[in-house]
C-alpha cells in the first residue's frame, strides 16, 4: 500500500499541508529519475507538464507547469464589449460550454440586476443537467481509457455524449462551441419537438448509467487501481479551494446549487453524493451519482417547464453599459465552482474580467495527492481531478 | 450572514489596530467589500477563517485589479462549515511601480497559491510570504506584466519569420528561445 505523506498540521508560517520538498536530492537511496510527462503525453487531456521527480517508481516530487495554452482570455475580454466575450467563454472548458456560458450571464446579471425569464431559467437548468451528465460520463470514459482499457469504454461514453451534443446542435447550431445563453434569457427558444426528444434522451440515460456503474463497481482491475490511491483529506481540500466532484468525494457537504440556489435550482428535488474515503474511485462514484441526480432534476424541469418568451423583448444585451460597481457570480460547473468577476468602470468594456477556473485551482494539491505513490497512478490521480487545458491556461 | 459592518466592527474588537475600511459596491448585486491594511492582513485573515461565527475556511477567488495609481488585489471568502458568503477583501499596494508588495494569504488559504502566482505573473504583485512565488502562465524569463492596462505587446518577435536586429535582441531578452538556434534554449520553465 502506498505511504501518503498528508502532513496537515497547521502552522502561521507554512501553508496547510505544505510538504514539498526543496531539494530533489535528498531522500532515498539510489539514484533520482527526472520525468517531464507532458506537455504531449496522452493521459494529460491537452498541453499540460508535470516535472516528476522519482525514486524507482515512487514520486517525490511533482511541479505542474502551465501556460501551454496560455492565450490571456482575460486580456482579450477586456478589451471587447460584454457580450462579445460570451463566444468566447465556450472555448474555456470546452467539454461544458453551456455552464461557462451560464456562469458568464450570471456574473453580468448581477453587475447590471436584469432579471431571467421563467421559461429561459428552466432551459438553462435543462442545458446545465445534460452538460454536467456528459462530462461525467467523459470524464469516467477517460478513467478506463487510462487504465488501458482502451477506446471500448471511452466509446461508450462518447456514444452517450453524441446524443447530447446532437440536442445542443439542433437548438444552438453548435455542438460544443454554442454561444448560447444571453443577459437575461437565451438565444433562441426551444421548440416543442426539441423539447420531446430531450425527453427522449433522458429516458435512454439511466439505462447508461447503470451500464457504467456495472463497469465500475464489478471490475476488480478498476477497483485495484482506484482504491486507496489520492487520497485527499477534507481539511486540506476544503482549504486548498477544491470544489465539485473532487470535494465532495472527501467527504464535504458543498454544493452550490444546493448553497446559492442560483437559477431556480431550489425549485428541484435532488441529492448531494458525499464520498468517504476521498481517493480516486470515490471521486469516479460520485460522478457516477452526480448522473443519476442529473437525470432526476432533468425530469422535474422537462416536466415543469413553462411557457413564455426566453428573453425579456426589452432587455437590451448588446452594447450594455452597466454602471460602476462589481460582482462576482459562480456556479456550480461540472468541474467545481466556476466563477466571474466583473468590474465595470461604466464603459463598455469589463474594466476587470476575471474567471475562477476550478481546474487550475482543483490543481493545487495535485503534488499532495501525488507524493508517495507509484509513477502509475500518478496518470489516475490526475485524471481524477479532470480538467480541461483550456480552462486552466485561459 | 454578518453585514460588512458588523464584520468590520468584529475584526477591530479582536484585532486592535486593524485598519478596515468598507468599500462600497454601488452595482445592483450589492457585494460591499472590506479593504484592509497589509500590515495587519494575515492576522485579519487568520481571524477571518477562525471565528466561530464566520468560519470563511474557504478562499474561492483571488484576483489583481490594475487601477491608474495602485494595483489591487481581491479575495472572494465563503463559508464551507456555515455555508454563507462572500466576504470580500481587498488591498491596495503604494504605487504600481517599485513599491509592489503586499502580504501573501496562502499561509491561511492554500487555494491562493496559484492564484497569487497567477497575479505576481500578470499584474507584478509582489507576494510576501508566498512560499513558492513563480511565474504561473508566461515564462520564466518573461519580463513584462501583460495583464497590465499599460502593457504593450512588443512586435511580434515570436513568430518573426527572420528575426534579426532589434526583433532578435528582444526575442533573446525575453527568452522565448523561438529561432535562436545557437544554444536550443527552450520556452518552458
Amino acid at each position: 500500500m502506498n505511504s501518503f505523506v498528508t502532513d496537515i498540521s497547521a502552522s502561521p508560517e507554512k501553508p496547510v499541508g505544505w510538504n514539498r520538498p526543496e531539494l530533489i536530492a535528498e531522500s532515498g537511496d539510489g539514484e533520482l529519475l527526472e520525468v517531464a510527462m507532458g506537455p504531449h503525453h496522452p493521459s494529460t487531456h491537452g498541453v499540460f507538464r508535470m516535472d516528476v521527480a522519482l525514486d524507482g517508481e515512487r514520486v517525490i516530487k511533482l511541479r505542474p507547469v502551465f501556460g501551454y495554452l496560455h492565450r490571456n482570455h482575460e486580456k482579450i475580454a477586456e478589451g471587447q464589449s460584454y457580450l462579445a466575450s460570451m463566444p468566447f467563454t465556450d472555448r474555456l472548458d470546452y467539454i461544458c460550454p453551456m455552464t461557462n456560458n451560464w456562469a458568464y450571464a450570471l456574473a453580468v446579471e448581477k453587475l447590471t440586476g436584469q432579471a431571467v425569464p421563467e421559461r429561459a431559467e428552466y432551459l438553462r437548468v435543462i442545458l446545465g443537467e445534460l452538460t454536467r451528465y456528459q462530462n461525467h460520463a467523459s470524464s469516467i470514459g477517460f478513467l478506463i481509457q487510462e487504465m488501458g482499457a482502451s477506446g471500448t469504454p471511452l466509446m461508450y461514453a462518447f456514444r452517450e455524449r453524441e446524443k447530447i451534443l446532437d440536442l445542443f446542435e439542433e437548438l444552438t447550431g453548435a455542438r460544443m462551441m454554442v454561444n448560447y445563453m444571453r443577459f437575461g434569457g437565451c438565444r433562441v427558444d426551444a421548440s416543442p419537438e426539441w423539447l420531446d426528444r430531450t425527453r427522449m434522451v433522458v429516458a435512454g440515460l439511466g439505462g447508461f448509467a447503470d451500464e457504467f456503474e456495472r463497469l465500475l463497481r464489478s471490475n476488480e482491475i478498476v477497483m485495484a487501481r482506484t482504491q486507496g490511491v489520492g487520497v485527499l483529506s477534507a481539511e486540506l481540500a476544503v482549504n486548498a479551494g477544491v470544489t465539485g466532484p473532487m470535494l465532495r468525494a472527501s467527504g464535504v457537504n458543498y454544493d452550490i446549487r444546493k448553497v446559492d440556489g442560483y437559477g431556480i435550482y431550489n425549485r428541484f428535488n435532488f441529492r448531494v453524493p458525499l464520498g468517504d474515503h476521498g481517493d480516486v474511485y470515490d471521486r469516479f462514484m460520485i460522478r457516477l451519482l452526480e448522473m443519476r441526480e442529473s437525470i432526476k432534476i432533468l425530469e422535474q424541469a422537462l416536466k415543469d417547464i413553462p411557457g413564455g418568451p426566453v428573453v425579456d423583448p426589452k432587455a437590451k444585451s448588446r452594447g450594455i453599459r452597466p454602471k460602476a460597481g462589481e460582482a462576482y457570480g459562480r456556479i456550480e460547473a461540472p468541474k467545481g465552482e466556476l466563477g466571474f468577476y466583473l468590474v465595470s468602470d461604466g464603459g463598455a468594456n469589463p474594466y476587470r474580467y476575471r474567471i475562477r477556473p476550478p481546474s487550475l485551482i482543483n490543481l493545487t494539491v495535485l503534488e499532495d495527492m501525488c507524493l508517495g505513490s507509484d509513477v502509475a497512478d500518478v496518470v489516475l490521480i490526475f485524471g481524477s481531478v479532470d480538467i480541461v487545458l483550456g480552462e486552466v491556461d485561459r | 450572514m454578518k453585514t460588512a459592518e458588523e464584520i468590520k466592527s468584529a475584526i477591530e474588537a479582536a484585532i486592535p489596530g486593524a485598519a478596515v475600511e468598507i468599500v462600497l459596491n454601488p452595482s445592483p448585486s450589492g457585494q460591499h467589500s472590506l479593504r484592509l491594511a497589509p500590515e495587519s492582513a494575515l492576522a485579519v485573515a487568520k481571524f477571518l477563517r477562525d471565528d466561530e461565527e464566520l468560519k470563511l475556511d474557504y478562499l474561492s477567488n483571488v484576483t489583481g485589479v490594475d487601477w491608474p495609481d495602485s494595483l489591487e488585489s481581491v479575495y472572494h471568502l465563503y463559508s464551507v462549515e456555515k455555508k454563507h458568503g462572500p466576504v470580500i477583501l481587498r488591498m491596495k499596494t503604494v504605487n504600481r511601480t517599485d513599491q509592489v508588495e503586499l502580504p501573501s494569504l496562502t499561509p491561511i488559504w492554500r487555494s491562493a497559491e496559484f492564484q497569487e502566482r497567477e497575479i505576481f505573473d500578470l499584474y507584478g504583485i509582489v507576494f510576501t510570504g508566498h512560499p513558492d512565488l513563480r511565474r504561473l502562465l508566461m515564462w520564466k524569463n518573461f519580463k513584462d506584466h501583460p495583464m497590465r492596462r499599460d502593457y504593450r505587446e512588443p512586435d511580434d518577435f515570436e513568430w518573426e519569420p527572420t528575426a534579426h536586429d532589434e526583433v532578435l535582441k528582444r526575442s533573446r531578452e525575453q527568452g522565448s528561445g523561438i529561432r535562436d538556434q545557437k544554444d536550443g534554449v527552450s520556452a518552458g520553465q
